[in-house]
């Protein structure tokens, strides 16, 4: 399998196509068997491959299936590789992207467009693989634009609500300023390795003995990798460019798991960890990663503090995992990050799928505040988002918890900044344990705040509750493959990742005894914060009902502030897209286009009736005016032979 | 012998005279006996420039004129005979059916 590799991304292309073209007048259950067939067997595939290639021993399995563009000496071909990083992200694409489909096919029993939504989401794995498995910079963006593009179709899946036309829109907009990043970086990279297969980049003698741009010089990897950065911002979500997520959540809800929580997003942090070894060399792009990564995790916490819509929530949430997946990054952790990138797909895909759940339990309500006691109701989507929560708070032993304290502890230990960027990981661990638990006593805690008659509390089918036990089940164990390291023992994830980032981790694998101590120590603190963000939760949302809305109402200026996520988008509004529609508008359209454009060929028509409207008098149809214009017309040629400079002469010659 | 000249200013007098009253004559007989008039001005031109060039081609080209001139003599007449036949008149205003 690992020779056929391209069948693993073309198994859900082939999915796509064929409930594209003919689905539309097929029942649901045959459209089911295509896109779940489809993916199933591309994970089948995959897993297979996988052993194969473990099997074989090689630390890298590359293979070139044809050459796609070639130009000089320029080749960018359908290349795929695979090795452990691949490894990680193919089998949590295919195996989460799966579980999602089977979900979905549940979720989305009732709706319209059933064929349509599947192809998209068929269409979108079909690119996600690409992303994951392309061996150079070209066909990675051709998976990075794809899954892109099949983001922008699926939140914009319910077209006919203008808010979900206007979210899909901003998505692809904002992603296309990270873009634009992402082609300067390549372009800025192919001018320094003139290639740009991932292999010949890292392994060539260019770039081992490019000397390390030091803090404050800007050399051409510090800029490359700062621009690549540029399109990891845009994809994941990161400051200044996350403003397109939490609006991604007028999708369906599989789609928020699937795309905007589990796999789509991550693909800046698997960008930035694959080009690990330029970032290595620049520690000024890497400083800003961390920085970025620290900053958003913080900033997107806070606002999640507050929002009351559960997916806008989890979507904040993300973000801020995603921050945090950076902030490893950043810090030269990169197989923490990746760790994080995998528990993070189980239980943020969980936590999705489960809000999907109680938000088709709730007849389409997703406002917190007319939720509560819904744990008695539904008690297997409360149990897995429980589960789920405990995994992101990080608490003992949940997947979380493993990630998140890898991740804080190489915070701690990086030269540049370590405390600053620990002291706001750790407190966004606190807040991230507060607004979980606060979703979840808002949701499922309390006494329920709808109308009982109305509104009839059911339990999802077993398609949907099916992969929430699994990714429950994924979302706890999914962290012990590291379980040793806290007692010592080798980090299985990392070894694991070793040959990846051989070289380039600067955060120091545990053996000595006062590093592991110190993890320890730091693995209690954060375990302590996020405890604490349990009981004022509790406190605040169980205990005290009505004591939020009354410090709500004491810290009136910070909450609206937070309600209105800092006014970031008032203020892109105001200060980008109000100046740029202005521009369009006034200058493009009014002045350019119909004033210029418009008028001439406007005005050259105009001309030309009018002239004739003129001439048309001549011709008046009364013989004697032709006459007169025969005699006119006579004189005007012989006066032109009689006076013209050169053609008078000879005959006045011969008068004379 | 006179002068060529003086041939030369005849016949342009004669042409004005006959463009002159093509223009501002109303009667379609009238018009015609103009475009004659015309016509023999050319051809005395004709004439008056093979006498002083000595060649033979003036003379040549006055007996195609007669000859032409002849031809549109009988059309011509043929067309204002059915015009008065259809008209009762011979007024050239009054021949406006192109007019819009």
């Amino acid at each position: 399998m690992l020779e056929y590799l391209w069948i693993v991304p073309l198994l859900p292309l082939l999915g796509s196509a064929v409930n594209g073209l003919f689905g539309a007048k097929w029942p649901n259950k045959t459209v089911n068997g295509v896109a779940i067939g489809s993916t199933g067997l591309s994970f089948l595939c995959a897993l297979e491959a996988v052993r194969e290639f473990f099997e074989s021993g090689q630390v890298l399995f590359h293979k070139e299936f044809f050459t796609w563009i070639a130009a000089g000496n320029f080749r960018a071909g359908f290349d795929l590789q695979m090795d452990p990083l691949t490894v990680v992200m193919v089998l949590v694409v295919t195996g989460v992207g799966w579980l999602i489909h089977i979900y979905a096919t549940g979720y989305m029993a009732h709706e319209g467009g059933y064929y349509r939504f599947f192809s998209y989401l068929n269409l979108f794995m079909f690119f996600m693989l690409i992303l994951v498995l392309a061996a150079n910079y070209v066909l990675l963006f051709v998976g990075w634009e794809g899954v892109g593009l099949s983001s922008y179709l699926l939140i914009g899946f319910y077209f006919l609500r203008k808010s979900a036309a206007d979210a899909g829109k901003k998505a692809f907009i904002v992603n296309r300023i990270g873009d634009f990043g992402f082609m300067l970086g390549m372009f800025l990279l192919f001018r320094a390795f003139h290639t740009l297969d991932f292999q010949a980049i890292f392994t060539s003698t260019t770039l081992q003995g490019w000397p390390v741009e030091l803090s404050g010089h800007l050399g051409t990897l510090t800029f490359a990798c700062l621009l690549i950065f540029m399109g990891a911002c845009g994809k994941s979500a990161q400051l200044p460019l996350y403003v397109w997520l939490p609006d991604a959540m007028e999708g369906p809800t599989p789609v928020s798991a699937l795309i905007h929580a589990a796999t789509m997003v991550t693909a800046g942090v698997y960008v930035v960890a694959r080009s690990h070894a330029l970032f290595s060399h620049a520690p000024t792009a890497m400083l800003v990663v961390a920085i970025v990564g620290c900053a958003t995790a913080f900033f997107a916490a806070t606002i999640g503090l507050v929002q009351t819509d559960i997916k806008k929530v989890l979507a904040y949430s993300t973000v801020s995992q995603l921050g945090y997946m950076f902030l490893a990054c950043g810090v030269g952790a990169f197989s923490a990050g990746i760790f994080h990138l995998m528990t993070h797909a189980f239980f943020k895909a969980l936590l999705f799928l489960a809000a999907g759940s109680v938000i088709h339990a709730m007849g389409g309500e997703q406002d917190m505040s007319r939720m509560g006691g819904l744990s008695k109701k539904i008690r297997w989507t409360f149990g897995t988002m429980l589960i789920a929560t405990f995994a992101i708070t990080g608490i003992p032993f949940f997947a979380g918890f493993f990630s998140k304290d890898a991740i804080l502890f190489a915070a701690f230990q990086s030269q540049a900044g370590g405390t600053i960027l620990y002291a706001f990981g750790l407190l966004t661990a606190l807040l991230t344990a507060f607004y979980m638990f606060r979703l979840i006593f808002l949701t499922f805690g309390g006494k329920p705040r709808f109308d009982e008659h109305k509104v009839h509390v059911h339990e999802s089918p077993w398609s949907m509750l099916g992969p929430l036990v699994v990714l429950a089940v994924l979302s706890t164990v999914g962290g012990w493959v590291a379980l040793p390291a806290l007692f010592q023992g080798p980090d299985y994830f990392a070894n694991f990742l070793g040959p990846v980032f051989a070289g380039h981790e600067t955060a120091e694998a545990a053996g000595e005894i006062a590093a592991h101590q110190l993890e320890l120590i730091l693995a209690g603190v954060a375990v302590g914060a996020a405890l604490i963000g349990l009981a004022v939760a509790y406190w605040l949302y169980l205990k005290r009902p009505g004591k939020a809305d009354g410090l709500a109402h004491s810290l009136k200026p910070v909450y609206t502030t937070l309600l209105n996520k800092y006014y970031v988008d008032e203020l892109y509004a105001a200060m980008i897209v109000k100046p740029l529609l202005w521009i369009s508008t006034n200058v493009l359209w009014k002045t350019a286009d119909v004033a210029g454009i418009d008028g001439a060929v406007n005005g050259i028509a105009d001309g030309a009736r009018a002239i004739g409207d003129g001439v048309r008098h001549t011709q008046s149809g009364n013989t004697r005016s032709y006459a007169v214009w025969v005699v006119v017309g006579a004189l005007v040629v012989m006066a032109v032979i009689f006076f013209w400079p050169f053609g008078g002469k000879p005959v006045l010659g011969m008068l004379r | 012998m006179v002068p060529t000249n003086y041939y030369v200013i005849l016949s342009a007098i004669l042409f004005g005279l006959g463009v002159f009253a093509f223009i501002f004559k109303r009667n379609i007989i009238t018009i015609f006996m103009s475009i004659e008039l015309m016509l023999n001005a050319v051809n005395l031109a004709f004439v008056a420039f093979s006498q002083a060039l000595g060649k033979l081609d003036g003379q040549v080209f006055v007996l195609f004129v007669i000859v032409v001139a002849a031809a549109e003599a009988a059309v011509g007449l043929g067309i204002i005979i059915l015009i008065a036949r259809n008209r009762q008149t011979l007024n050239v205003e009054r021949v406006n059916l192109l007019k819009l």
